[in-house]
């Protein structure tokens, strides 16, 4: 069994030291599409984790039994049964989110992070650990589609999580949104600063110059 | 990994044990959760058949409004009657199902199908609007057509004269975003209001979406650059409220039948 410290550093490092968008920059097809609104991104993220989390474990329990020339398939198989189990879900109990996320649900099946993890990681590490990383790397995705979310919404439609913060001039208030942060494209700029920020604070994470 | 993992067998029973314990879960959660997501849906259309009826407010209680003002009707497009409740053929769930059955639809001659059908219902659900006293204010209809890039699925409530539109919502689409997605922008879906589908006589369809400037009762702004979405709005329309869409039920209708029939 893992030490609690190595524990702590598969749960918490992807977050901000390995973090999947800002270092290995995976999975940010989905952070375009679905960061305009605070509550379609919560949802996003919570159904990212689980998928990646669980497919973690699963795939971990099995690696010993998966042969290699057909272990991507293995992987694939189980993703997607996952994300169908998610994507039902979410219709069920959050029909009007699911609705918003629509195809995005389902793409989760391609999201690099998942798969990504399940390669590098699941096959090779015990079910715990490989779990904890799945959520790690899910948190990691979460924290930069929250703060672009955020920004989005704040400054974008003037509310957050769909309760309107900042007064719009069209009703009457002071705020101008700015409109080409509903945009996909904002997105890309806001994601390029947080891997700004990111690496200022953390040098070690700049590429050395070629 | 081990060398036995590589052998044939081992490999074809991974892979069969794998796909039938994710076939068990997959199926089992759309089964479990079917019930849960129909209630949803059905909840879902009677919000889009409320806010056709212009009656939905945020904070309107869905299912109470609908139970107090909307009436179903199912009627027949063929002969265009009232089916009673006890007669409503078993098959039948929604207009929607129904135009992809072959036991209840039928083909649209060629010549006709200007809104690009190709099958169209048999039967179909219409929902009568009350107002506070019991009375009929309108009457919602299922409309559909192709756009651009594929079918646009929409409700359309005629105020009691069968003539001037109330509302219209089009609930689902695949149109392009920012483009003819903006058939379900509030601002434009509102300049619908207090048009007219018909010319004097109630025989002939007028209404049609116009580029740059629309004027007169007939006439809503085309959504520009989505000449082909409004092309598409426009023929749906001209073929649902025409004479092989709900043309003769609305005569009916103006002449007092099957309200209480």
């Amino acid at each position: 069994m893992a030490s609690a410290k190595e524990m702590k550093s598969v749960l918490f490092g992807p977050i901000l030291a390995n973090n999947p968008i800002a270092l290995q920059i995976l999975g940010i097809c989905s952070a375009l599409a679905v960061t305009s609104k605070l509550d379609k991104t919560l949802a996003m993220c919570l159904a990212l984790t689980a998928v990646t989390a669980f497919s973690n474990l699963f795939i971990s329990i099995i690696r010993n039994h998966i042969p290699s020339s057909v272990r991507i398939i293995v992987q694939m198989t189980i993703i997607a049964s996952l994300v169908i189990v998610v994507d039902q879900i979410l219709r069920a109990y959050a029909y009007d989110i699911a609705k918003e996320l629509s195809v995005f649900v389902g793409l989760i099946i391609t999201n690099c992070i998942v798969m990504g993890r399940a390669e590098a990681y699941a096959m090779k590490s015990p079910p715990v650990m490989s779990f904890l990383d799945g959520i790690g790397n899910g948190l990691g995705y979460s924290l930069v589609l929250l703060v672009v979310g955020f920004i989005r919404e704040l400054f974008g439609s003037g509310s957050l999580f769909g309760m309107q913060v900042l007064p719009l001039a069209s009703d009457g208030g002071w705020y101008q949104p700015v409109g080409l942060l509903l945009m996909p494209p904002s997105a890309f700029f806001i994601i390029g600063g947080f891997i700004w920020v990111l690496r200022t604070f953390r040098t070690e994470q700049v590429e050395p110059k070629e | 990994m081990s060398k036995k993992n590589e052998s044939l067998g081992k490999t074809i029973g991974v892979v069969i044990a794998l796909c039938l314990v994710c076939s068990i879960i997959v199926s089992g959660a759309a089964i479990g959760l079917r019930p849960m997501q129909e209630r949803n849906a059905a909840l879902d259309m009677q919000r889009n058949i409320l806010d056709a009826a212009g009656l939905l407010q945020a904070d309107t209680n869905v299912t109470e409004l609908y139970n107090q003002r909307v009436e179903e009707k199912v009627v027949s497009l063929q002969d265009y009657s009232v089916i009673p409740q006890d007669q409503v053929p078993s098959g039948f769930e929604s207009a929607r199902k129904a135009a992809n059955d072959a036991a209840l639809s039928h083909n649209v001659p060629k010549s006709e199908d200007i809104a690009g059908l190709g099958t169209q219902e048999n039967l179909t659900t219409i929902y009568f609007i009350k107002d506070e006293q019991g009375q009929t204010q309108s009457v919602v209809l299922h409309i559909r057509g192709q756009g651009l890039w594929g079918t646009i699925y929409g409700l359309i409530a005629l105020k009691d004269d069968y003539n001037t539109v109330r509302g219209v919502n089009f609930y689902e689409h695949s149109e392009t975003p920012g483009l003819g997605g903006e058939i379900q922008n509030p601002n434009w879906v509102q300049t619908w209001q207090g048009k007219e589908i018909y010319g004097d006589d109630n025989d002939k369809v007028l209404f049609q979406l116009v580029k740059g400037g629309a004027s007169g009762e007939h006439q809503v702004d085309a959504l520009s650059g989505a000449t082909l979405t409004s092309n598409g709005v426009t023929n749906l329309i001209q073929f649902w409220m025409g004479p092989h869409g709900y043309g003769p039920l609305l005569d009916k209708l103006r002449q007092g039948e099957l309200i209480n029939g």
